[in-house]
């Protein structure tokens, strides 16, 4: 292959980066050849954050070199680096919204003229780079009016427009539909094709073998090897990055359904604007079963889970918990009724990010015994309990009293999960359950909610992850424009029929 | 083995938290310090004796016992209004209304206090005491309860709308010492209210100096609010609403019950701070008395970290400041006015701490949070 023998542009050597009770970076060696897309790929809390932000100039290494095209060179701010053509694009865009992108484009490096800001010339230029690219951006709109996936490009043609030809992409897909993810991965083909070299960081394996020219694989601080994706596959990947066999395959017995938890008839629920984006679905959860929910993002799932777990108002019909009506109650009623949740967006609902993770482990219980009594906080049960949480569900902290925002997103959710099976649930209501975890956190959340359903709980999974869905389901329920417009049991559903009915062919 | 467990496990804790209140004492301890030399600059500018100024001002605040005395008075409704203050922001709410709060507390205390017994009512203190001190209370919780109830229901902005209760509190205060709760002595010619009974008065410690049993209470009560803010249900309630309300609401918190309790206990520190101040010390209300302790209360409880021990010893600061600075103009001509451009600069160095962490190189605590997230610790 050609670029077996394309020059070495960036090389780091032996870096050594350490954090207080943390060696981040030991020893790493990394090297990027022209035009090849080499994968840096780790579990959240590898080190491949910290080697990114040594080479873009974030933080200084402790020790050990960098060199662009065989120069050595030192990085005291992201300005240096971008000055030697480094760009780099952050999983939370940096753009101000109200700004056109070519505004967006030229801030913090503005083209004037006679002392005015010259948009057109910068306006030209994207339009250039969008053409050699094939990037697709329009100059002159506004960035709050584009999808998450221009908004992207946007943020790389802001790095060639600074010459980057070392592009640095931070989990680019975890904010992209499968969609907006093929047409990156185009996009990247077309700037190696033209010679900018990409660090591409992920910990998506599928997605990793097929775009990659080579793979590196960091696990606690250091590389554990660099391969090719000729050379390994998944399981062999996940076991580099993890450090052991990884089973990717949910393993499970046939599920023994019982009586229903959950009945949900002529369900209907409005979105903040008013409009009806679930209507009148009606569907069970039993018992010991999973009910898998798939579907695009944006068909209703989000709200369907909200006003199920009483965070968001319901239009009409009826909900039965645990043969309880529930239909429209608040959410202290459908916890005591047995209904656990564990919430899309868990930074903003799962957990108090300032606080301990003693405390975000009895955020719904805190009333109860034994965590209070007559309205005192009783310290010593609420210690024991997340003792005994954190040993049982392997949340990586070195104590209790640590506040939840210090975790990694895959401990974060750990928590959540550990607070929200250790309670006596009847129905478990799981969105996007991993989103953004890696694959040993994801092994583990899978494991734990089949667990869950032996003992005889009722899971309502929605998941936007169609493997997701197919490897934890009993049956599946596709939703499309607020509609179940199937439901089907999982062993005789495959990619091909769900993937027509989420993109919304009728069911035959 | 459970032995063992135990003391691994609070162990750490303790170490933790003397680690924690050191560190957070530290920047505002520094932007005190920092105020203080560039207000030395300032005195020197004017042409004065910064040194001599400062000594003035210790020996006028810690000079004597009877400084000291005074300075508790001065701190007393420093305490009661700035845990106000603290306590709506644990909540997440900006309570600026403890000013208004303050005055009908002051308000209401002296009415109780000399109105009962023209009644005719005839009251022993153990009862006629707590009764007036409750009265204040009642009234700061009320008038904070309105706005408090508008942002729960309508998601009216606290901000303005006690903003705007301080308007009609203190104009309806004025209202009321010019008008019907009016000193009618012929000699008086002053807006003030009538002295409140002997029976209702809280007593000074000592005879001779004026420290009170008020400044005592609410040492009490910054204890009673931390317990409640840390050690009860409705406090983790409180916090977790004023931290994130979304992940409150998801926990089956009622959120709209909790702004109002916390805006009502709030208000109710501040009415407080009024009637301390009426039963304790002047023994009547009188327009004027009290202006500035609610908009002080905002600068003490940001210096004070909003913790209630953070508040008391802010409020002892600010109490010697006030207290010393006429020795300070006595002995060095310089003008009682610099303390308020040093309190000034304090709260600017507290609110713009950035300024303070550059000066003295603290390495930034954010940097810290990125560092570790991702490694569990």
């Amino acid at each position: 292959m050609y670029i077996k023998d394309a020059p070495v542009i960036l090389s780091a050597e032996a870096i050594t980066k350490q954090f207080p009770g943390v060696l981040a970076n030991d020893k790493v060696n990394f090297d990027l050849r022209k035009g090849e897309v080499h994968t840096l790929l780790g579990e959240n809390g590898a080190g491949k954050s910290t080697l990114m932000n040594v080479l873009y100039g974030l933080y200084k290494p402790d020790s050990g070199h960098i060199h662009i095209d065989g120069k050595p060179v030192t990085f005291t701010s992201p300005k240096d680096a971008i000055a030697n053509g480094i760009g780099m694009v952050h999983q939370h865009f940096m753009l101000i919204p109200v700004f056109t992108v070519a505004e967006n484009i030229m801030l913090g490096s503005e083209t004037t003229r006679n002392g005015v800001l010259d948009i057109r010339a910068v306006s030209k230029q994207v339009r250039e780079l969008s053409h050699t690219y094939g990037l697709d951006v329009d100059p002159d709109a506004l960035v709050q009016d584009l999808p998450v996936g221009i908004q992207q490009r946007v943020e790389i043609v802001k790095a060639l427009y600074r010459k980057a030809n070392i592009l640095i992409l931070d989990e680019p897909t975890a904010v992209l539909t499968p969609q907006e993810a093929d047409d990156l991965f185009q996009i990247i083909r077309r700037l190696t094709e033209q010679g900018v070299s990409i660090v591409f960081i992920s910990h998506k394996l599928k997605e990793v073998l097929a775009i990659s020219d080579r793979v590196t694989v960091m696990r606690t601080g250091k590389v554990v090897g660099t391969t090719t994706p000729q050379e390994v596959n998944e399981a062999k990947l996940a076991a580099m990055m993890v450090g052991r066999e990884v089973i990717l395959k949910v393993d499970k017995k046939p599920a023994k359904p019982g009586e229903p938890v959950l009945s949900v008839s002529d369900f209907s629920v409005m979105d903040s604007r008013g409009v009806e984006v679930v209507k009148k679905i009606s569907f069970e959860v039993r018992s010991g079963e999973v009910l898998g929910i798939a579907g695009i993002q944006g068909n209703g799932q989000t709200e369907l889970a909200e006003a199920l777990t009483g965070l968001r108002k319901v239009h009409g019909g009826r909900v039965i918990l645990n043969d309880k009506e529930s239909t429209g109650r608040p959410p202290r009623q459908l916890i005591e009724n047995g209904l656990g949740h564990v919430p899309e967006d868990r930074q903003r609902h799962g957990l108090v990010l300032p606080f301990a993770i003693a405390d975000n482990m009895m955020l719904c219980t805190y009333y109860q015994e034994p965590f209070a009594q007559k309205g005192v906080l009783q310290n010593q049960a609420i210690d024991a309990n997340s003792r005994k949480l954190i040993e049982q569900f392997d949340v990586r902290t070195p104590s209790p009293y640590v506040s939840a925002g210090k975790l990694s997103g895959g401990n974060q959710q750990k928590v959540i999960v550990a607070r929200e099976l250790s309670r006596p649930i009847r129905l478990l209501v799981a969105n996007q359950p991993t989103r953004g975890l890696d694959v040993g956190s994801i092994e583990y959340i899978h494991h734990e909610i089949i667990d869950m359903r032996d003992k005889g709980i009722g899971v309502l999974l929605i998941s936007a992850e169609l493997d997701e869905i197919m490897a934890l389901s009993d049956r599946i329920a596709v939703m499309f424009r607020g509609e179940i417009v199937a439901t089907l049991p999982a062993a005789e559903a495959n990619r091909e029929q769900l993937g027509l009915l989420m993109a919304g062919a009728t069911h035959k | 083995m459970a032995e063992k467990e135990k003391t691994s496990s609070s162990q750490p804790r303790i170490s933790g938290w003397l680690r924690s209140g050191l560190n957070t004492m530290l920047v505002p301890a520094l932007a005190v310090l920092t105020a203080m030399i560039v207000g030395g600059i300032v005195i020197a500018l004017a042409g004065g004796n910064p040194f001599a100024a400062y000594a003035g001002l210790i020996e006028g605040s810690f000079g004597s016992l009877n400084a000291i005395s005074e300075t508790t008075v001065w701190a007393t409704p420093y305490i009661f209004a700035g845990l106000a203050v603290a306590f709506g922001f644990k909540g997440g709410l900006f309570n600026i209304g403890a000013e208004g709060q303050l005055a009908f507390g002051a308000v209401m205390a002296a009415l109780v206090g000399y109105g009962l017994p023209l009644m005719g009512v005839d009251l022993p203190a153990v009862v006629f005491v707590p009764l007036t001190v409750v009265a204040g209370i009642i009234a700061g919780g009320i008038w904070a309860a309105i706005p408090g109830w508008l942002k729960a229901k309508f998601g009216g902005h606290e901000v303005i709308n006690t903003i705007m209760m301080n308007y009609i509190a203190l104009n309806i205060t004025s209202y009321l010492l010019n008008g019907p709760m009016k000193d009618n002595n012929p000699l008086n010619v002053v807006a003030r209210t009538p002295l409140i009974a002997e029976s209702a008065r809280i007593s000074t410690v000592f005879p001779d100096y004026r420290f009170h049993w008020g400044f005592i209470l609410a040492l009490l009560v910054a204890v009673l609010i931390w317990f409640i803010l840390w050690k009860t249900t409705l406090g983790f309630e409180i916090r977790t609403v004023g931290t994130n309300p979304d992940a409150a609401r998801y926990a089956g918190v009622n959120v709209s019950n909790i702004i109002i309790i916390t805006m009502v206990i709030s208000g109710a520190l501040a009415g407080m701070a009024g009637s301390i101040e009426v039963t304790a010390l002047n023994y009547r209300h009188e327009l004027g008395f009290a202006v500035g302790y609610g908009f002080d209360a905002i600068a003490i409880a940001l210096l004070g970290k909003n913790h209630p021990a953070g508040v008391v010893l802010a409020s002892l600061l600010f109490g010697a400041m006030r207290n010393g600075a006429t020795r300070m103009q006595f002995n060095t001509q310089i003008p009682v006015d610099i303390i308020s451009i040093i309190q000034a600069l304090i709260l600017l160095f507290v609110a713009a701490d950035a300024i303070v962490r550059y000066i003295y190189h603290i390495r930034i605590q954010q940097d810290r949070l990125v560092l570790t997230r991702g490694w569990g610790g």
